[in-house]
């Protein structure tokens, strides 16, 4: 149960993750992918007479009982697989972000940024609010985020979602080295 | 119910997610900043045993369990994958999560990111009322 636990290792991890994608297409010719359940939920919720959102979502239930079982699966493994403790990550990246404005270090998300007592004020709305209308509309706008693109798209060896992986790095360094240290100090 | 199986693969996902310490979002930080290996293993491995899989799937012509011709979508190169890409990364090492980690961070307690989640639903939407006028 110990090793249970603690943190998994990258290579026990990785592996499982990349079995989703025959484990989805042998249950059912799904396609791995994630960010498209922000799109039936639109489609399902608010479709607004928008094109886009004109579909047969129900159809792609598949993909919202998939993200329900996320849910689920965050919380059983925190609830009855977690000792709770800080993520075991590198000094240096501990140093730079204390250095950068950051004081919490005692969970997986540090609580002076993402809280409900800091969504009010401009740095947390720009780090809960901000952040996830970013995710939210770049996904859908690059066809796919990291499970249909970089995991799906790319061990399907096509290349548009190799393009898109590269994309997301790139904007994911040049926010962290050029633009985080700012919007930490809002 | 044909579809409590894809949640179930989705609760084997969510706890990897959690375990692995993909959703904190100190790891995220700490890819980027590259300063750690981990999440380049995790997303590599998961890679390699992806491209193995569909080889495999496609050099045995594998069925689904309803003996169903297995399809792969294919992804067609648009500009999209670009300008996208590049936004969705900018917000992805703000939140330190993507779509994924975001619900498995609400299941593992942090309430407040149902608010991030509610912002990448609304996200979502506002491409899909102004798509026809973005660069594809």
């Amino acid at each position: 149960m110990d090793i249970i636990k603690q943190p998994w290792p990258w290579y026990i991890a990785g592996p499982i993750i990349g079995l989703t994608v025959p484990a989805l297409l042998l249950l059912g010719n799904k396609a791995f992918g994630i960010s498209s359940s922000l799109r039936h939920i639109c489609a399902a919720c608010v479709p607004s007479h928008i094109s886009f959102f004109k579909y047969d979502w129900k159809k792609e239930s598949w993909n919202l009982f998939f993200v329900l079982g996320i849910v689920i699966g965050g919380f059983i493994a925190t609830l009855f697989l977690s000792d709770p403790g800080a993520a075991n990550i590198n000094q240096d990246t501990i140093r730079s972000l204390k250095h950068e404005g950051v004081r919490d270090f005692s969970g997986l998300l540090p609580q002076d940024v993402f809280s409900f007592k800091q969504l009010f004020t401009l740095r947390g709305f720009v780090f809960m609010v901000l952040g996830g209308f970013l995710v939210g509309f770049g996904t859908r706008y690059a066809g796919g985020c990291t499970s249909g693109h970089a995991i799906m798209g790319i061990s399907s060896l096509q290349w548009p979602s190799l393009v898109a992986t590269c994309c997301f790095m790139i904007g994911g360094f040049a926010m962290t080295w050029f633009i985080l240290p700012y919007l930490l100090k809002l | 119910m044909k579809n409590i199986k894809f949640m179930i693969v989705g609760v084997l996902f969510g706890i990897i997610l959690v375990k692995s310490e993909v959703i904190s979002w100190f790891r995220i930080q700490e890819m980027f900043r590259l300063q750690a290996f981990h999440m380049y293993g995790i997303i590599g491995s998961a890679i390699v045993v992806g491209i193995i899989a569909i080889q495999l799937i496609k050099h045995f012509q594998l069925k689904t369990i309803n003996k169903e011709p297995i399809i792969i979508p294919e992804k067609k190169f648009h500009w999209g994958n670009v300008y996208g890409g590049l936004i969705f990364g900018l917000g992805w090492a703000i939140t330190g999560a993507c779509p994924g980690p975001l619900f498995a961070e609400i299941g593992s307690g942090f309430g407040v990111i149902l608010a991030t989640l509610l912002s990448a639903i609304a996200g979502t939407w506002i491409y899909g009322l102004v798509r026809e006028k973005l660069p594809h």
